[in-house]
């Protein structure tokens, strides 16, 4: 079992040995790599990771270049959990008959995938690694949008959020879908760990990542990452914009252990309205029209009854 | 816990899938990461049962799909050890995406198609449209006739594609139900003897090395993509062919069985030829020898290694014939056979003035019957004593209803 990092304060951990280099494509202000590198400063261990198709992996692995000063992997959109489980698998096996070059060490395995390669076209594979209990780690990446190939609404995306596959217009609001409750499904599988994390609180965050490197077997960590590009909001504004996801309650911060304990990490001394959260965002401008304006009322209805929801899940431990 | 060797016969009776299951054993394979179809089911049963009572040390990861399948394997050969799996038909076509994504990494795996007809109409028979849909994708391709043929290709199959100046992922095919589960007496090498020939996996640019990590699987755009695949069928065209001689030939050694890429029988002094694959080429044998005792010079390729494509072995094999029929057991849609195009390439810029027909046969399971072979060479003769193709370029053999002949 390897030693937990420890880490007193942000400014040494915002410039701890990076694994992630700053030198990468993706837009200014993106959560992603604020995520990415979070995750991976919270260890000090060998890394073994992969990545999906998408922005993370298109703008860190450009022939003849990478970003990645660790060992990282990318097949296609829907498998780098089944990927990352290969590793793993090799791992095993490799340590059972004694060829690990480097057998003193205790790699960790981590999946990123976002919201389209994990809600959508990757599920079953990512079941299937849960399933199957790998010692390794699966992280969404949550933009609630395909930002990579230009902003498609995936099962992420909220209602009424406009994607250019489900656009505002004059007699649509735009998405009409609720978002779907993958940490709900993760849960179901009684893995040993899932949570909820947001890069704004990085405490909360390496707290749960530290947690689920401990854990033997497999961790779902779902990480909402503002993009700035697709949520239309300033490039400066990304902590503000994941402050307001948490504080609004729109993104709960939570784990549920063995599937069946919940524990609420992050109770916002003062709770934001949802209207600020979306009024923040050009993806939400058209609700603020008098034509769809009662659906920023549902909104706060919709999340007030999911926080109340979970809250009972928590007291209830189910 | 050490696993147990097991003790075999000189000749097991196995079949196609036992045969490949127990190739798989010996060579120790790091990872098999696998999901069951018809008809290559067994092999992954017989992996399964291995690993339950200890003859196998290595990891058997049973996932949700095909495509999982291979994208573990993708990860497992990546991280840096001896992998493989088995698959058929539908599985394999779930696959399709994630088998040009393993040539194009440049990643050892040794895949076992049963073959299969595709659907629609579903069909669990044999046939080789499963072969030819990846044909295209960058992978070793070799073909086995029988059992025997299974199990040996098998281990030649590790020795070529994990050589360093190879890595590209290898195919062994063998017929659905007529090779996969016809049981035969299969000629067995020893524990030891099979492992020593594959010998013990060497990574290379692999993910658990921590002091030297690497960056697997990269985007590249009109900058950079097409030198690399250029490079990758370079390899295929100039290096692998002859470590695959190699690999024969190293075969040949331990075992005392030959293997070539292009298949000779009777063809020294031939007149006519047919050629094919799989079990077919077996059943094209019995009829040549048949027809040689009445005099009439025949003979039959076989065709081992369908991926690099012996060009130049098909070229001199047949330089001297004068009717040749290219057998294809794949729905053309369209067009030419497979067979019939690569061999027509072989040839077009030689000084043969072969006669090329092209036969679609076999599709979903249908027999090739003594006959029908019979008949072809009866049609080759024809062609030859004219001098010209007499028939449509394109006849299919073997189906009901009017008589279907193309080009
Ligand atoms: C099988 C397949 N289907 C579709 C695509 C096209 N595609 C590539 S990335 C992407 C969207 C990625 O969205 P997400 O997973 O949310 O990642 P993000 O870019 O938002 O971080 C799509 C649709 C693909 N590469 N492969
Ligand atoms: S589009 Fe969004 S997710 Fe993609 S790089 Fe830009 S900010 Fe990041
Ligand atoms: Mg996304």
């Amino acid at each position: 079992m390897s030693e937990i990092k420890k880490i007193k304060n942000l400014k040494e951990f915002s410039t701890s040995a990076d694994r992630f280099e700053g030198a990468n494509l993706l837009c200014p202000g993106c959560a992603h790599s604020i995520i990415v590198r979070e995750i991976l400063n919270a260890t000090n261990d060998d890394l073994v990771l992969s990545a999906s198709t998408g922005c993370l992996e298109v703008c860190t692995a450009v022939y003849p270049y990478t970003s990645w000063d660790a060992s990282w992997i990318h097949i296609g959109f829907e498998n780098c959990s089944t990927a990352i489980a290969g590793a793993e698998a090799m791992y095993k096996s490799l340590k059972n008959k004694g060829r690990l070059k480097q057998p003193d060490r205790n790699p960790k395995f981590i999946a990123f995938g976002g919201d389209g390669a994990s809600y959508d076209i990757g599920l079953q594979w990512i079941s299937g690694c849960m399933e199957r209990n790998h010692d390794m780690m699966y992280v969404v990446l949550d933009n609630e949008v395909y930002a990579n190939t230009g902003g498609q609404r995936s099962s992420s995306t909220p209602i009424g959020s406009s994607a250019t596959t489900s656009p505002a217009g004059s007699i649509s609001y735009g998405e009409k879908m609720n978002k779907k409750d993958l940490m709900g499904i993760m849960g179901a599988h009684n893995i040993p760990y899932a949570a909820q994390v947001a890069p704004n609180k990085w405490k909360d965050l390496v707290k749960k990542v530290q947690r689920g490197f401990a854990t033997e077997g497999a961790v779902f960590i779902n990480a909402v990452s503002p993009c700035t590009t697709e949520w239309k909001f300033d490039p400066k504004d990304t902590m503000m914009l994941s402050d307001l996801s948490t504080d609004s309650l729109v993104f709960p911060l939570y784990e549920i252990i063995e599937g069946r304990e919940i524990n609420i990490t992050y109770r916002p001394k003062n709770v934001v309205p949802v209207e600020e959260y979306l009024a923040a965002q050009g993806r939400f401008k058209h609700l603020f029209k008098d034509q769809y304006k009662h659906l920023i009322g549902e909104w706060q209805t919709r999340v007030d009854e999911n926080w109340a929801y979970l809250n009972r899940r928590e007291e209830a431990r189910v | 816990m050490a696993f147990d060797k097991m003790e075999l016969r000189d000749i097991e009776v196995w079949d196609g899938n036992h045969a490949a299951a127990q190739a798989l054993r010996q060579c120790q394979v790091d990872v098999v990461s696998a999901y069951p179809i018809t008809p290559s089911t067994p092999i992954v049963e017989g992996y399964a049962k291995f690993k339950s009572d200890n003859y196998v040390e290595g990891e058997f990861v049973m996932v949700e799909s095909e495509h999982a399948a291979m994208s573990g394997c993708i990860g497992a050969a990546a991280a840096g050890g001896r992998v493989a799996t088995a698959t058929s038909s539908q599985g394999l076509a779930l696959m399709v995406e994630t088998l040009y994504q393993a040539a194009g990494m440049r990643l050892p795996i040794i895949l076992n198609i049963v073959n299969r007809a595709l659907a629609a109409p579903l069909n669990v028979n044999g046939d080789h449209s499963d072969m030819y849909l990846c044909r295209d994708s960058g992978w070793i391709q070799f073909d086995a006739f029988s059992p025997q043929e299974a199990y040996d290709l098998n281990m030649i199959a590790f020795k070529v594609s994990e050589d360093h100046d190879v890595r590209m992922p290898a195919i062994i095919n063998q017929d659905g139900f007529l090779t996969s589960h016809t049981a035969q007496g299969v000629h067995t090498l020893t524990d030891d003897e099979a492992f020593n020939f594959v010998g013990t996996f060497k990574p290379m640019n692999d993910m658990l090395d921590f002091e030297h990590p690497v960056t697997h699987g990269v985007q590249t755009e009109e900058d950079w993509h097409f030198e690399h695949k250029a490079r990758q069928h370079n390899d295929m065209m100039t290096i692998i062919p002859n470590k695959i001689d190699q690999a024969f030939a190293d075969f040949e050694t331990l075992s005392g069985r030959k293997y070539n890429k292009v298949e000779c029988y009777d063809m020294e002094d031939a007149d006519l030829a047919i050629v094919c694959m799989g079990t077919s080429v077996e059943t094209v044998r019995e009829v040549v020898s048949e027809l040689r005792e009445k005099g009439l010079k025949v003979g039959v390729i076989g065709l081992r290694v369908v991926r690099p494509f012996p060009f130049f072995e098909i070229a001199e094999a047949l330089k001297n014939i004068k009717a040749v029929a290219a057998l294809d057991r794949s729905a053309p849609g369209g067009a030419a056979g497979m067979l019939f195009n690569e061999i027509a390439g072989s040839l077009y810029n030689t000084d043969s003035k072969m006669l090329l027909s092209g036969y679609i046969y076999g599709l979903g399971g249908r027999d090739l019957t003594k006959t029908n072979i019979v008949d072809l060479y009866n049609e080759l003769q024809a062609n030859a004593d004219a001098g010209k193709v007499l028939t449509k370029q394109q006849q299919f053999i073997g189906v009901r209803g009017p008589k279907l002949a193309y080009l």
